[in-house]
């Protein structure tokens, strides 16, 4: 009896186990499904706003007209038909046709109050006016009148991850070109590692070789409390201090620059590239160090010459992660970078990162809209990033096995 | 003598370097925890822990934020430490070297390197969205419990890899099953590391902002929660709409210094604790042996 019921338990308890272990592999499983499932969608998205047609003229043959093109019609930065490769007779400059400009080519009371004969006004405004361009809602478009729907077809993979521009809630056609945000991170991330290396590398090196023992217990719980803080608390520390500071030094009109992201980054990113360095130097085998000693070789010739070569990879590995880290923190990032979404040309302009587009639109953007499939699509980018990042740590790190 | 004395110069010039520069990072700590510390203990009072926000919050305490932190907190160590605690212990004793072990191991890892960000978007996805939890304290929780999920299973099994097997063969060579000898002897030797590395992966739930921002938290609440499916305020979220989007961001500065303050300190009491553990296990152990 004593020993079934032991079996018992023990069949129970891994059981138990095992659905644990299973539950934690779909964890992430559902993740990526959820993640691309909603991100995809961005592509069968149309690329004008939904709910809206772009009519013109019927004897207008323009074609192909971009995302971006179509915003620069109506923000008025093209002004003429032949820019666009098109000529129509007499009529070159372009007339925007949007609800707003209705009255100015019909006087206003021969608008029904009720809009119900809006589709016969804009039939009537569009045959006098051939050179007007229209951005309507479709509930007021004929299908088969006198002028021509443009289809701009749907959100091309093409204009999503090479497109310059980023402004989401754009009228009439949204853009979603995500190259100045990936750009933005890579930057304000790059330089955060760079400027955290040394440091990073300097602590390692001294807490693992040089300090005494005390001194070594101290800086163990240092590092870990700087791993510890709150990034929005580094955000905090950075909006108050680092940002006036640098508007200061640099006496630039806003502080909130990329320069801003990569040093709150940098500290970010120190705990990290420490302790994965400090491993890496702590494995190297003493009769290595004490062989150069015996050689003749001073202490910062064994550490230059034999300890930092033999542990090359395991700090690679840390700088690699510690890119990993940088690539995805959002709160400090957003608090200081100045969000603007321009592909960055110096280190002294806002720039605005992949994690802090998420953080700061989501929230406003329509659940199941187009807008809030391109953040998801954003996700699925960054989750791509720290995939391959953590799949080079494991790379490098397998190689590093053999050798030992 | 030339070369020797170059050399020498040479090390005492890096060495130093090293130095200072090590001395500068453990400065930065001490500036950043000096700075909120400094400026926040003024705003420090049993009003400001006690009472709600008032006037658009240039005024007024931060009790809800307390308390949707702790609860966000305890949520998510309610579904993520068990759960993290047995498939630890799944992967270091009873796993074996199968294709499953390795991709689980593999998911795992990979899980602990997706940023925090996404973690929102995928419990916003699913929580909030396709369960229909709305914005609330289980939906927060959850994508919380599943952000220290991975680190939970590391702390474990780290710990559980530190006993010597000959622990495992002398109890199971004593006619004890596998379960009683994880039970009786591994789990209570590696209980010491294990808890130590849970305390300080509460302090990151506590701290972080970017997953609950779209699962759990709002601006503002009249009202405490009253159910797990209430929106709650959190700590770092009301710092970081304190510090960027108050209506008089200056008016409103010393809340925001009091918020970082009590985060800080939070963080630093479950770091101490830790270490406190460590030093008291340590000394348990020794005397044990």
């Amino acid at each position: 009896m004593f020993i079934k019921r032991k079996y018992f338990f023990e069949y129970l308890w891994e059981g138990l186990l095992k659905i644990s272990g299973g539950l934690t592999s779909v964890a992430i499983l559902l993740i990526v499904i959820f993640l691309f499932s909603e991100g995809i969608g961005i592509f069968n998205n149309s690329a004008v706003e939904e709910g809206y047609s772009i009519i013109v003229g019927k004897d207008n043959d323009v074609e192909n007209l971009s995302g971006e093109k179509i915003k620069d019609i109506f923000d008025q930065k093209i002004v003429s038909w032949k820019t666009l490769g098109t000529t129509i007779e007499n009529h070159d400059s372009i007339m925007l046709l949007r609800l707003d400009d209705i009255a100015s080519y019909v006087s206003e009371n021969k608008i029904a109050s009720d809009f119900s004969n809006l589709p016969q006004i804009i039939e009537q405004i569009m045959k006098d006016n051939p050179s007007v361009i229209g951005f309507l809602p479709s509930e007021y478009i004929n299908k088969d009148s006198d002028y021509r729907i443009l289809d701009l077809g749907k959100i091309k993979p093409k204009d999503f991850f090479f497109g310059k521009q980023w402004f989401p809630t754009a009228q009439p056609s949204p853009l979603f070109g995500v190259l100045p945000i990936v750009l933005g991170t890579l930057l304000v991330s790059l330089i955060a590692i760079l400027i955290a290396l040394p440091f990073g590398l300097a602590v390692a090196i001294y807490s693992a070789e040089l300090a005494s023992e005390k001194v070594a217990k101290l800086i163990r719980p240092v590092i870990e409390l700087l791993a510890g803080i709150p990034s929005v608390v580094y955000g905090f520390f950075g909006l108050i201090v680092i940002v006036p500071l640098i508007q200061k030094l640099f006496n630039l009109d806003v502080g909130e620059t990329a320069l801003a992201g990569s040093i709150i980054l940098a500290i970010m990113a120190l705990p990290t590239i420490i302790t994965i360095a400090q491993d890496a130097i702590m494995s190297t085998p003493r009769s290595m160090k004490e062989a150069s000693l015996a050689l003749g070789a001073n202490k910062w010739q064994t550490i230059k010459k034999v300890i930092i070569p033999y542990s090359i990879s395991g700090i690679t590995a840390g700088v690699v992660l510690g890119i990993g880290r940088a690539i995805g923190e959002t709160m400090a990032v957003l608090m200081v970078t100045g969000n603007a979404a321009v592909i960055p040309t110096t280190l002294l302009e806002p720039v605005r990162t992949i994690p802090a587009t998420i953080a700061a639109e989501l929230g406003e953007a329509p659940k199941g809209g187009a807008h809030y499939e391109a953040l998801f699509a954003l996700g699925c980018i960054l989750f791509i990033f720290t995939l391959v990042i953590n799949l080079i740590v494991e790379y490098i790190s397998s190689k590093n096995k053999n050798k030992a | 003598m030339d070369y020797r004395k170059k050399r020498n110069i040479n090390q005492v010039v890096w060495f130093s370097t090293l130095r200072v520069m090590s001395f500068i990072v453990v400065a930065i700590l001490f500036c950043i925890l000096g700075f909120i510390l400094y400026n926040g203990a003024s705003a420090i009072s049993w009003d400001f822990l006690t009472t709600m926000p008032q006037d658009g919050m240039t005024k007024g305490g931060i009790l809800p934020a307390i308390l949707g932190t702790f609860y966000l907190t305890i949520g998510a160590i309610i579904f993520a430490f068990p759960l993290g605690i047995l498939s630890g212990i799944y992967l270091n004793e009873y796993a074996g070297k199968g294709w499953i072990v390795k991709l689980i191991r593999m998911m795992t890892n990979n899980l602990g390197a997706i940023p925090s960000i996404v973690f929102g978007l995928f419990g916003m996805a699913l929580f909030v969205n396709k369960l229909k939890f709305g914005d609330s304290i289980i939906a927060g929780s959850l994508t919380l419990g599943l952000l220290v999920l991975p680190i939970v299973i590391r702390t474990t099994e780290e710990a559980l890899k530190q006993i010597d097997d000959s622990f495992r063969t002398g109890s199971l060579a004593l006619g004890a099953t596998k379960f009683q000898t994880i039970i009786r002897v591994i789990l209570p030797m590696a209980f010491p590391n294990i808890i130590t590395g849970l305390i300080l992966s509460i302090g990151r739930v506590s701290g972080e902002t970017a997953p609950i921002m779209f699962t759990a938290v709002a601006y503002f609440l009249p009202h405490l929660p009253s159910s797990i499916y209430d929106q709650v305020m959190a700590l770092p979220y009301h710092l970081y709409v304190v510090a960027t989007s108050g209506t008089d961001i200056e008016a409103s500065r010393p809340i925001a210094y009091g918020t970082a303050f009590v985060l800080i300190v939070i963080v630093l009491i479950l770091n101490l604790s830790a270490s406190w553990l460590r030093k008291f296990f340590g000394n348990k152990v020794k005397t044990n042996s």
